[in-house]
């Protein structure tokens, strides 16, 4: 005989029937079930296998502290992996499947590996598996343990909305002391917010004989509250307490939504959030049968389920008698015995007797309770201090943050009564009255028993196995958690911690206390991953910048890409990229491209102290940069690493205009402004990000001279030389004029604000169309500036580069003025001789180019092996030269020009030769023609 | 989620802030010969104390610098102060 269901009694709808599968065969339940609950009125016993022996585990709990009814749920054509069936409500036409098992949970095939378990203790994987390597023995380890399986398919519309609430008092927990705290201080006229995990609030107040008293009395409690102005949300878990009282509460929205996440910050919290039983530990306490004192009173009184027929309970806790009363009035046959008597349960898969000090009762069903664990997790979370309770035999809270209170079973206060003046007393700001007297004999677990005594459940951990952890050195408890895994599971040992602790207390022959807690982390209960993400996520979470000129763009047939954050065309027309890029860089060389350039970061440095501000950020020396007059710099950190890098024009004494890398405009604005507020007066020097202002269209080419003298912003472009700047007009709106190059030809960069930017767009294409110049994209311009040997900070640096391994040396050794980094330049690291320089590498011109990450080799030692002095940083087929060419960052490599290097990429080994950076045109004659 | 008081806009998230680095670490004269150790000191040698620490810290919304004084152990912040001169 088992459990089933009784006539009345309970908060479910027995009008209202669900069918629902269990391993493939069908069953009934009804509104207002859990999984468990169902399947434990229908008769059923074994709800899984464990994780590491794959023994046959039955319910311990009929709530969160359940740790062996893991199962993985089909609903909707939807697969849901490791759901607890005790917190799962049932549904109609779910399909449920015992996770960790195959066929099924009662035909287990794993369950032999049950019988190797002595030679599987704490450790076993970490001893066995070392040699000769761990990861090779890893997939099929994971495989044989683990649980759910995950579906790989994404599921349309998961999203949690994350909302910020607001209340005055919190109250965590609605049970009799929740809601007589929550019901105090609403009528105190506090704003209220009370969270209960449970469908329905009432606690443990269901789990006794008095039901339906009990609904009444919560009913009058919602009703006191609500007409106070405090709210109620049920399904609703408190998941964590962080720093400066911050909160997170997830409400369950049910199979296949995600929870919604409210973030509050009350002034006041109160901890209602109750106890569970801690488990007797003695020989085969995990046969499915063996149930907490508190999981079969709640399945009685919440859901109208007797949990077994002949029943043996184990508990000395002060309410066990009145649990025992009603599992009698129930129907079902009890027998208590002492928990600490030496006791077996029996059974070959579930429980059919106990032996206790040598005789044997049959049954189908042990409830034990070795005393009741307050839950409090949340107030170890908000830094509460725990003590230990003899009379109790547990922790409970005692100095702690002024704003948390906590009240009833969760402060150890198991009475009704006091808890009710306790709840009161909190929700006033009153002082708590004492916790009243209460005693519990210990029940200490005997390690020298025969047969395997469970302490964690879910991850399969035994007494024996604290032993062995004991015996090997391993009894701080946070090295008792790790050894043996206990604890570590999902329920992250909600039942197993306090027996776990207790044992090895008993090993070491000190107290509880002594041998201390682990520590306890949010989330109190598993939540999933997307309640911490909710919308931020996607675009949301990184915005595209959005040039203005995209209309442009798009009316030209670009194909637009993301570049350091902002969507700018990659190349236009729809002959696909190879034959575009390489179109587009003929045109570049032969006529002129016609680019976008307003993503290039732009920074204006404002004020009389602009002039040794800018000397002091960049790398090269600009305290003689003459009115009108552009300078190519670096910018490093503090460690002499290359920064950023970019051009300085000095509009006059008092303005300048830094330009840097587009993905890096943000970070250098910080880092200005940091060196701002650092070193100089505020009040003298002023910075502004200027890139979303204005646009700037960059003009290069052969035929750039010809197309800028059309767009009518300069009278004349004599007297105009490279790295200068004009200040001008564009159709009579404020336009600069800028000569800088990075495609190594004679180039103009013409910056207007945005208002004029689609005119003189429209202007350049139209007087470039006739010369054969037209749009050229940023794949194209990535290949020019490579021909030319100009690097991509980031991509052509690492986060060891300083300049002068660019080939940048001379600010290092003669600039005398303070600059960011300068000291770090002359440390031992930056002298070595083997620093890794920027080097171009070519190949044969019919050869595919090199990968980019391939590493040059070279081989060490006399074993022959090779190994790494290198890699590769850029890499491309030059339409212009007609061959492959490439940068690479290469240890010693600007001093081994014209050396043959392997290059090894994938297990494949090509040869290269070190080069200059600068392929195509290196006497710079273009830059002027 | 702390909160941290910012001197110029009040008490915000401290998602809003960034950390700078430790009060009263100075910038060597870089114009004067600095020991490797000092330079050392000045990069990456912290108090990193277990307790009241004092910090440069940034509002990046308002992106103002300020000093503040906060515990590390408790996570109470004890107070901020603007770095600005007196400007009047």
């Amino acid at each position: 005989m088992t459990g089933c269901r009784v006539e009345q009694g309970g908060l479910i709808d027995r009008t209202r029937a669900l069918s629902f599968s269990f391993d493939g065969m069908t069953y009934q339940g009804f509104e207002g079930d859990t999984i468990a609950s169902a399947l434990l009125a229908a008769g059923v016993r074994i709800f899984g296998r464990s994780f590491k022996y794959h023994r046959p585990r039955g319910l311990w709990g009929a709530w969160f502290d359940d740790p062996n009814a893991i199962v993985n749920i089909r609903l909707g054509g939807i697969d849901y992996p490791n759901c607890q069936a005790a917190t799962t409500c049932l549904t109609e036409g779910m399909q449920v499947r015992a996770v960790n098992a195959w066929p099924d949970a009662c035909r287990d095939v794993k369950g032999v590996l049950d019988l190797a378990h002595r030679f599987l203790p704490a450790g076993f994987y970490y001893k066995m598996f070392m040699w000769p390597d761990w990861h090779l023995f890893e997939p099929t380890i994971r495989k044989m343990a683990g649980f759910g399986i995950l579906s790989p398919d994404v599921q349309d519309g998961f999203q949690s909305a994350i909302l910020h609430d607001h209340c005055d008092t919190l109250v965590i927990g609605g049970g009799v002391a929740g809601l007589t705290a929550a019901r105090a201080a609403a009528e105190a006229g506090r704003s209220v917010l009370l969270v209960d995990d449970h469908p329905a609030p009432g606690g443990s107040l269901y789990c006794n004989q008095h039901g339906n008293d009990s609904q009444l009395w919560v009913k009058a409690q919602i009703a006191a509250i609500r007409t106070a102005g405090g709210r109620i949300l049920c399904n609703t878990t408190a998941v964590g307490v962080y720093d400066h009282q911050f909160v997170s509460v997830a409400t369950d929205r049910g199979m296949g939504h995600a929870p919604i996440v409210r973030k509050l910050r009350p002034a006041r919290i109160i901890l209602a959030t109750g106890a569970i039983d801690r488990p007797v530990t003695f020989a085969n306490n995990d046969r499915p049968g063996v149930m907490s004192l508190g999981a079969a009173t709640e399945f009685l009184g919440r859901y109208g389920v007797l949990a077994g027929q002949e029943i043996v309970v184990l508990s000395n806790r002060p309410e066990t008698y009145t649990a025992i009363e009603d599992l009698r009035a129930a129907g079902a046959a009890v027998t208590r015995f002492d928990p600490t008597s030496a006791a077996t349960a029996i059974g070959g898969r579930v429980v059919k007797a106990i032996r206790l000090d040598g005789r044997t009762y049959a049954c189908d069903t042990i409830l034990t309770s070795a005393g009741l664990t307050p839950l409090i997790h949340l107030w170890r979370h908000a830094g509460g201090k725990l003590e230990w309770d003899n009379g109790r035999q547990t922790f409970v809270p005692a100095d702690g943050p002024d704003w948390m209170r906590v009240v009833g079973a969760a402060n150890g206060t198991f009475s009704q009564e006091v808890a009710m003046t306790e709840a009161r007393h909190a929700a006033l700001d009153q002082p708590a009255p004492t916790r009243g007297v209460y005693h519990l004999p210990p029940s200490l677990a005997d390690p020298t028993a025969s047969g395997r005594q469970w302490i964690d459940l879910q991850h399969d951990v035994t007494l024996k196995d604290v032993a062995l952890a004991h015996r090997e050195n391993m009894v701080s408890v946070e090295h008792l958690k790790r050894y043996t895994t206990l604890g570590m599971a999902g329920d992250q040992g909600k039942t197993s911690n306090i027996s776990g602790l207790s044992a090895m207390a008993h090993l070491k022959g000190e107290t509880i206390p002594e041998t201390g807690t682990t520590t306890f982390r949010p989330p109190f209960v598993p939540i999933p991953l997307e309640a911490y993400r909710g919308a931020r996520r996607d675009r949301q979470m990184a915005p595209l910048k959005r040039l203005t000129l995209e209309p442009e763009h798009r009316a030209l047939d670009a194909a637009l890409g993301e570049y350091g954050g902002w969507l700018r065309p990659a190349w236009y027309g729809g002959d696909g990229e190879r034959a575009a890029v390489e179109r587009e860089c003929r045109m570049a060389r032969e006529a002129a491209a016609i680019m976008d350039a307003s993503a290039l970061g732009a920074i204006e440095v404002i004020g009389p102290d602009a002039r040794t501000f800018v000397n002091f950020i960049y790398y090269n020396t600009m305290s003689n940069l003459k009115s009108g007059r552009i300078r190519y710099g670096f910018m490093l950190t503090e460690a002499g690493l290359v920064f950023d890098d970019g051009v300085l024009a000095c509009i006059n004494d008092n303005r300048f205009v830094i330009s840097c890398s587009s993905s890096h405009a943000d970070a250098v604005m910080a880092h200005l402004e940091h060196w701002r507020q650092d070193r100089f007066d505020p009040m003298r020097v002023h910075i502004h990000d200027i890139t979303q202002n204005w646009s700037t269209v960059t003009i290069a080419g052969p035929k750039a001279k010809a197309i800028v003298a059309g767009l009518g912003v300069l009278d004349s472009l004599d007297d105009f030389p490279h790295m200068s700047l004009r200040l001008c007009t564009f159709e009579g709106a404020p336009a600069r004029v800028a000569r800088v190059s990075f495609t190594g030809d004679t180039s103009f960069e013409v910056s207007v604000q945005n208002i004029s930017a689609s005119a003189l767009w429209n202007k350049a294409v139209a007087i470039g169309a006739p010369l054969g110049a037209g749009p050229v994209g940023a794949e194209a311009l990535t290949v020019l500036r490579a021909e030319k040997g100009y690097i991509l900070a980031g991509k052509d640096t690492d986060g060891e580069t300083m300049p002068h391994d660019l080939g940048f040396a001379a600010p290092r050794l003669r600039k005398t003025a303070a600059f960011v980094g300068d000291r770090s330049l002359h440390s031992d690291t930056a002298n070595r001789a083997d620093r890794k320089s920027l080097v171009g590498l070519t190949v044969g011109p019919l050869e595919d180019p090199l990968p980019i990450g391939a590493h040059v080799v070279e081989t060490s030692g006399s074993d022959g092996g090779v190994k790494s002095i290198g890699y590769i940083t850029s890499s491309y087929h030059s339409p212009t030269l007609g061959q492959p060419v490439a940068l690479a960052l290469v240890s010693g490599g600007a001093e081994a020009m014209g050396k043959r290097v392997d290059i090894w990429h994938m297990g494949q080994t090509r040869f290269a030769a070190i080069a200059s950076p600068c392929a195509f045109d290196p006497e710079g004659a273009r830059i002027d023609a | 989620m702390q909160q941290f008081p910012c001197p110029f806009c009040g008490l915000r998230d401290e998602r809003e802030f960034h950390f700078s680095g430790e009060a009263g670490n100075i910038r060597p004269d870089t114009t004067q010969p600095v020991s490797d150790a000092d330079w050392r000191d000045y990069l990456y040698t912290h108090e990193n104390p277990k307790g009241v620490s004092r910090e440069i810290w940034v509002h990046t919304t308002c992106q103002e610098y300020f000093m503040m004084e906060r515990d590390t152990v408790t996570m109470a912040v004890i107070g901020t102060q603007q770095m600005r001169r007196d400007t009047a």
